[in-house]
């Protein structure tokens, strides 16, 4: 006899669940947790190795760091004092949550304030899988192209905010950085865009004083909730 | 691109379902695939293929419901149908939304065969949690 059997279940449904596992313990520990996405070589540690040389002074900051082979990322972070964990996830598109979980355990999360995830560089899968991180940042570098955003959208759709990198070759490539900005917001509206150059600091500032305010805001919610 | 691990994820749990349910073998898996998800029906199938031999499910077929994107507009809570992955508003050309549909990568259901010691003909339709 054929028998139908109706599931009904996300396929994600077991990521799902240990990402909400992730996000309580994170917010609990009144830490913020940033999910970096970009494609391979947009900048992402580099504007890490800046982000946290702004930002150390002010509170600890942990890293988990993504990547399908090698140390190399997690090896330029440390020299940086703060703690990095590395997922090798060896042929993996993305990050998960259970790889999360595991990353969570080895860090120093009671001293923590701010917490970046640096997935691995791919624009399609990462965008798909919750890490039970506070919001997701999309980082665009003009050598890419200003189409990408049309051709990645769910990516630009997740994200709350999205860094334009190396601005500093617009001059030598014929990004729109307009153009660019026009497509994000028809994505979504309410995007916080930052064009900047990790490499000359350029633009720095405003991005470095968003996730200032963020640390403050989860602080907050943390202490009244 | 991760369609190979999402394929892995249809068969646990439909492997799982199916032992549950008394059905040794399966014939068939519906998923519900959203157009804004970043998963190729033709990846799926392909990697369904490969990943289906030697489980309950080697001589399932798998049937892909694709889901059109619709969205809300948060502004002026229209609803609205996303031509191009357009995500503006065509009523008031914003682009704050909630997206309604598109995003499913969902098992919607699966069909198998009861032991032979089952009597009654015809398709039962069973709830699964």
């Amino acid at each position: 006899m054929n028998l139908e059997v109706i599931v009904a279940q996300p396929l994600l449904k077991a990521n799902e669940e240990l990402a909400g596992q992730n996000r309580n313990r994170l917010n609990r520990g009144g830490i913020t947790t940033v999910n970096l996405i970009s494609a391979p070589g947009a900048g992402k540690t580099t504007l890490l190795e800046k982000t946290i040389g702004a930002l150390k002074n002010l509170f600890s900051i942990g890293i988990v760091e993504g990547d399908i082979y090698t140390t190399f990322d997690s090896e330029r972070l440390a020299g940086q004092g703060v703690a990095v964990v590395q997922i090798n996830t060896y042929g993996g598109c993305h990050l998960d949550a259970q790889m999360v979980a595991q990353a969570l355990e080895r860090l120093p999360l009671a001293k923590l304030k701010l917490l970046f995830i640096e997935n691995v560089g791919n624009l399609v899968c990462p965008a798909e899988f919750d890490l039970g991180e506070n919001c997701k940042v999309a980082i665009l570098s003009v050598s890419e192209g200003s189409d990408k955003p049309k051709k990645y959208p769910l990516v630009f759709q997740e994200a709350e905010a999205v860094i334009l990198n190396k601005i500093d070759l617009l001059p030598y490539t014929d990004f729109d950085l307009a153009a660019a900005k026009e497509q994000l917001k028809e994505i979504k509206n309410n995007l916080v865009i930052f064009p900047l150059s990790a490499k000359t600091g350029e633009g720095m500032e405003a991005w470095v004083e968003w996730l200032k305010d963020k640390v403050s805001q989860t602080e907050k919610s943390s202490a009244t909730g | 691109m991760h369609e190979t691990a999402l394929i892995a994820e249809v068969l646990k749990t439909v492997r799982q379902s199916a032992l549950e349910n008394n059905l040794p073998k399966v014939t068939k898996i519906k998923l519900a695939i959203g157009k804004l998800s970043m998963a190729l029906p033709e990846a799926l199938i392909f990697a369904f293929q490969v990943l289906k031999k030697g489980t309950i499910c080697e001589e399932a077929e798998l049937e892909i419901e694709s889901k059109e994107i619709i969205l809300q507009c948060l502004d002026c809570t229209q609803e609205f149908r996303s031509q191009d992955y357009n995500f503006s508003c065509p009523f008031c050309a914003r682009s704050r939304i909630k997206i309604i549909q598109g995003r499913e990568l969902h098992i919607i259901s699966f069909e198998g065969e009861e032991n032979e010691l089952g009597s009654n003909c015809g398709s039962t339709l069973i709830k699964s949690q």
